[in-house]
């Protein structure tokens, strides 16, 4: 695709992600926001009275999807003109969900009833990074590795590999998201999830080869090899399992096997360009072949583990 | 060819001479990924043992009714099939070391060994040489494991199964996750090392 017609498409995109999911601000609370991780930031539209604001028997906080477990304040900061205050907590926030703030007698009449929740596309990203490099499937998860050193020796085939199994990742992902959330679930026998999912993936990629061989045969003559190392690899039917086991929407099912595979091309052309390197290299007689891959993959593992702090939104 | 081993040979031969680790270097994610410990290791192992070991002989006593053609889907779900069974069982009976191996168990759903096994063994030989094969194979999954697992865990707590053997801990490194590929690699250089050795003093080659 043409870079100058995606720059206006990547600015508005940016944009989305940065605009925060304000959501019904009017009336007193103008803005509120997760501040570092035990902070909750809130702006008021006028002065408040620094004895009420302070007193914590004024305020109830809790994660939206568990009422029951109510947050404890340890210090309420109020700035100079009292109109920000910003609320610490003795434990860290769980960011990812929603938390709902009640204040009581804060503006002189009623009770305040509000959510404080993170940008929703920033919280999808999230995702897609955090499958990308902060847990990469091979990296950090340790999966699919038989294929990962059995195919990553050239730079072309790791392309070619990696390509196909990010639209492996994406179709299975999807398809048995749809199959989990409408056959499973209403029916209770979320146990049969392993056949389930494996079934799935086996005839996704059977779909795909006998498709790729009638429509676009030249496209099959350089991808279709590697459509038979994907069915019998763990990397590809773990993305069904993690979206299981986490309960993830649709979207949120789309962006982790987007990262995931997206992963995997990232970890394929990595180690194909140190393969290429270590061809020409001198290596000790017992190194050679999967030795020396394995030490280099572990180098590369450390470097990922440089990720592990990275927080994005 | 047909079962001219005798069953010990067939478990002799999974153990030391396919060794599906340091041999095949067929599934790996695990001995990377979660051999830790000893124990880790041996619950993997025993889960693997168990997978192999069933679906085997399932193969081989359907073996004369499986068409040809559909004979992957058929190994795929049938593997299913028992990890789910071995899934369920664990985490219902044992849920800390269930919890430890995390994705783990169900990946084994997707572990080459087991569906190559099948497809050059159980398929085509009767039923008790596919159960001992089905045995050596997954004993020599679970011996890999454990000595991956024995090697992290005394160097990287100065323990064996839990209890302090050395007093120290050696090299904190090795309990670290990204070792596991470390600890692999070393050991392969290790084993072809004495296998270079060997060769050389026999005047091989």
């Amino acid at each position: 695709m043409n870079g100058k017609a995606l720059q206006p498409l990547l600015l508005a995109a940016l944009l989305l992600f940065l605009l925060p999911t304000a959501g019904w601000t009017a009336g007193f609370i103008i803005d509120k926001s997760f501040g570092a991780e035990n902070e909750i930031i809130l702006e008021f539209a006028k002065p408040v009275d620094p004895a009420v604001a302070k007193d914590f028997d004024n305020y109830t906080i809790y994660e939206e999807n568990d009422p029951d477990i109510r947050l404890e304040l340890e210090e309420v900061v109020l700035s100079d003109d009292n109109r920000t205050a910003s609320l610490l907590f003795k434990e860290s926030l769980n960011t990812t969900t929603a938390h709902v703030v009640s204040i009581a007698k804060v503006d002189g009449t009623a009770e305040q009833v509000f959510t404080v929740s993170k940008s929703y596309l920033g919280y999808l990203f999230s995702i897609l990074i955090s499958a990308l490099v902060i847990n990469n499937f091979v990296f950090t998860k340790y999966l699919g590795l038989c294929v990962f050193f059995g195919t990553a020796k050239r730079k072309s085939t790791a392309k070619g590999m990696g390509v196909v199994f990010t639209l492996v990742m994406v179709a299975t992902g999807v398809m048995s998201w749809f199959f989990f959330q409408f056959f499973l679930k209403p029916y209770n026998i979320t146990f049969l999830q392993i056949v389930v999912f494996i079934g799935l993936t086996s005839l996704t990629v059977q779909a795909i080869d006998t498709i790729l061989r009638k429509v676009n045969p030249i496209l099959f003559n350089s991808f279709g090899v590697f459509l038979v190392l994907v069915i019998a690899n763990c990397v590809i039917i773990a993305v069904p399992l993690i979206m299981a086991s986490n309960e993830y929407n649709f979207l949120e099912t789309f962006m982790l096997s987007l990262g995931a595979g997206g992963g995997f091309l990232l970890a394929l052309y990595l180690m194909s360009s140190v393969s290429e390197r270590l061809k020409l290299a001198k290596i000790p007689p017992t190194f050679k072949g999967l030795p020396i891959a394995f030490i280099v993959a572990g180098q590369f593992a450390m470097a990922f583990l440089g990720f592990s702090g990275l927080k994005i939104f | 060819m047909a079962n001219d081993k005798t069953s010990f040979q067939l478990v002799a031969n999974g153990i030391l001479a396919e060794n599906p680790i340091f041999k095949l270097a067929l599934s790996m994610c695990p001995a990377v990924g979660i051999s830790t410990t000893v124990m880790n290791g041996f619950m993997l192992g025993v889960a693997v043992l168990f997978v192999q070991v069933f679906s085997s002989v399932t193969i081989s006593v359907f073996k004369n009714v499986i068409h040809p053609r559909i004979r992957i889907p058929t190994y795929t779900l049938t593997i299913a099939t028992w990890v789910t069974v071995i899934d369920l069982t664990l985490a219902a009976t044992m849920p800390d070391a269930y919890a430890k191996m995390g994705i783990f168990v169900k990946i084994i759903v997707a572990f080459a060994i087991i569906t190559m096994r099948l497809e050059m063994f159980a398929c085509k030989e009767p039923v008790s040489a596919s159960f001992w094969d089905g045995l050596g194979m997954g004993l020599g999954f679970m011996v890999g494991m454990m000595t991956i697992g024995f090697v992290r865990e005394l160097l990287g707590s100065g323990a064996i199964l839990g209890y302090d053997v050395l007093g120290f801990k050696p090299l904190l490194f090795f309990i670290l996750p990204s070792a596991g590929f470390f600890v692999v690699g070393l050991m392969m250089a290790f084993f072809n090392y004495i296998e270079i050795v060997y060769k050389r003093s026999k005047g091989l080659k």
